[in-house]
């Protein structure tokens, strides 16, 4: 079938970036944090089964924002190619890497292929052990782009501001509960309004649990922590 | 039956998505990976000894259930192996003890463990216990091939049930068949002889320590009678493996609570 209309690359192509952009930046935002103990995972999240922030295999976490079906779409085909990896070949052979890969390599072909890209950015984080290796953050974006930070990441809806905050705020080995202070304080920059508990998800990849390292934070204790921080 | 893989549109899409099964998985994507899938030779040739696990057990009690196994593995008339670990964490609530063939057992226990994990993360909850036993059920009957050819793996699968809340084992045969038992079973060359033992000597709701006497007491019984089931070994210091699954998780029982109990029941029959 003939193409009705001719539409030059470059204009597709920037359209597509604009229409992926525009429903990210509708979407609520997440951070990632390192410190002293592992990496920890805030998410503006008032659902509390529909989660953001989920593991993947051991050392590995996943965060995804903007629509709900295309992330966790992603997530699953991560967990199946981290279980299949580990599967034929052994658990400490599934990294965060060849993960982050495969996801940039999927959004790249969904952008460049499909008609509609997907409107999401997803963080895979993977925390190192105990004798120096170091985190690794892997932010991919709807086109395939593909970064990794250091120290922190944000991605959501105004994130720009976000990172400026933890640019600034951000301190080497802090300590669990500084951690999360932190991570929520630059998750209000955006608001005029506090949040609680109950809007936010809070997961951590912690260095100190046995062989599955991925950990929820319970409403109670975020609680906790929360009003002592203040 | 799962719908065929041609089917169109939204439907397919629909099935691969919700698949939270690791088997199917593989079945779909690397089926030289799952057990039973190799070519099985086409005679009726014979399959070279290979290493056998020998006797493993469950039986509930108080917390919940104890899994205990010796260490040895046979080939024919000759030790595999004498450190063999034959009862594995399947996830936090329940565990495998293989008998039969090692190697294809081992791997069974190993794709087990990743189907449950892959089942929890994929749907966010844990997989009822009723559903754990089914699972690894079927996982017996994809091996069928390999039972014609002798390599035979019996499990037992014991576990802690949150829904239920209590412990629970199943036995199979090697159709897959599952059976739940009440109370204990024992598995493997020297299972007679153990499930004689833990016959006279099992009681309802025993307390941890004497729920231990007694499954350390039918693994030595089942040593004593069965040339496949290595006894302790206090010189070498290879002591039976005996695993606690509770409502607060698998757990192992530390080496020297297993010692003393394995001294005691020698002492008490004048052989140490």
């Amino acid at each position: 079938m003939p193409l009705p209309y001719y539409v030059s690359p470059e204009q597709m192509m920037k359209d597509k970036a604009e229409y992926a952009r525009k429903g990210i930046s509708r979407g609520k935002a997440i951070v990632a944090i390192e410190y002293r103990d592992g990496v920890l995972l805030v998410a503006e999240n008032p659902s509390t089964l529909l989660h953001k922030v989920s593991e993947i295999y051991d050392r590995i976490a996943f965060a995804g924002v903007g629509k709900y079906n295309e992330f966790e779409n992603l997530r699953v085909a991560g967990v199946r190619h981290a279980d299949v990896k580990g599967y034929s070949y052994s658990r400490g052979d599934v990294s965060a890497k060849s993960l982050a890969n495969a996801y940039s390599q999927a959004l790249g072909n969904i952008f460049t292929q499909d008609i509609k890209p997907f409107e999401v950015e997803v963080l895979v984080v993977e925390v190192g052990d105990n004798n120096e290796t170091k985190n690794e953050i892997y932010h991919i974006l709807y086109d395939g782009t593909i970064e990794d930070e250091k120290n922190y990441a944000a991605m959501g809806g105004q994130s720009d501001e976000i990172r400026r905050y933890l640019k600034d705020n951000y301190q080497e080995n802090l300590d669990f509960s500084a951690a999360v202070t932190l991570g929520v304080r630059a998750l209000m920059v955006t608001q005029n309004k506090t949040l609680t508990e109950r809007d936010l998800e809070v997961a951590v990849l912690d260095r100190g649990k046995e062989r599955r390292k991925f950990r929820r934070i319970p409403p109670e204790v975020l609680h906790q922590l929360l009003t002592d921080g203040k | 039956m799962l719908p065929d893989r041609s089917s169109f549109g939204w439907q397919q899409g629909f099935f691969d998505y919700s698949t939270s099964s690791f088997s199917e998985l593989l079945r779909q994507g690397a089926p030289h990976l799952l057990p039973g899938h190799r070519d099985a030779p086409a005679e009726e040739s014979a399959v070279p000894a290979v290493p056998h696990g020998t006797t493993v057990l469950a039986l509930r009690y108080r917390d919940g259930v104890i899994m205990a196994g010796d260490r040895q593995a046979s080939e024919g008339y000759q030790v595999a192996h004498r450190r063999i670990e034959k009862i594995f964490k399947a996830d936090d609530l329940s565990g495998v003890g293989i008998a039969g063939a090692a190697g294809p057992a081992m791997e069974m226990a190993r794709l087990f463990q990743t189907e449950l994990e892959h089942y929890e993360k994929v749907e966010g909850e844990n997989l009822s216990l009723d559903g754990k036993a089914n699972r690894l059920g079927s996982m017996i009957r994809m091996n069928l091939p390999m039972a014609m050819q002798g390599l035979i793996v019996v499990p037992i699968f014991a576990g802690f049930d949150e829904r239920a809340g209590l412990g629970r084992l199943f036995k199979y045969d090697v159709t897959g068949g599952r059976y739940e038992e009440a109370d204990y079973f024992a598995q493997g060359s020297g299972g007679k002889d153990a499930r004689d033992s833990l016959k006279k000597r099992f009681k309802r709701d025993l307390p941890k320590d004497e729920a231990l006497r007694v499954a350390i007491e039918a693994l030595i019984d089942a040593s004593d009678e069965d040339l496949g089931t290595g006894g302790p070994d206090l010189i070498r210091n290879i002591l039976p493996s005996v695993k606690t699954i509770t409502r607060s998780g698998f757990a192992e029982v530390p080496e020297d609570e297993i010692r003393r109990h394995c001294e005691a029941v020698l002492n008490d029959r004048g052989r140490l």
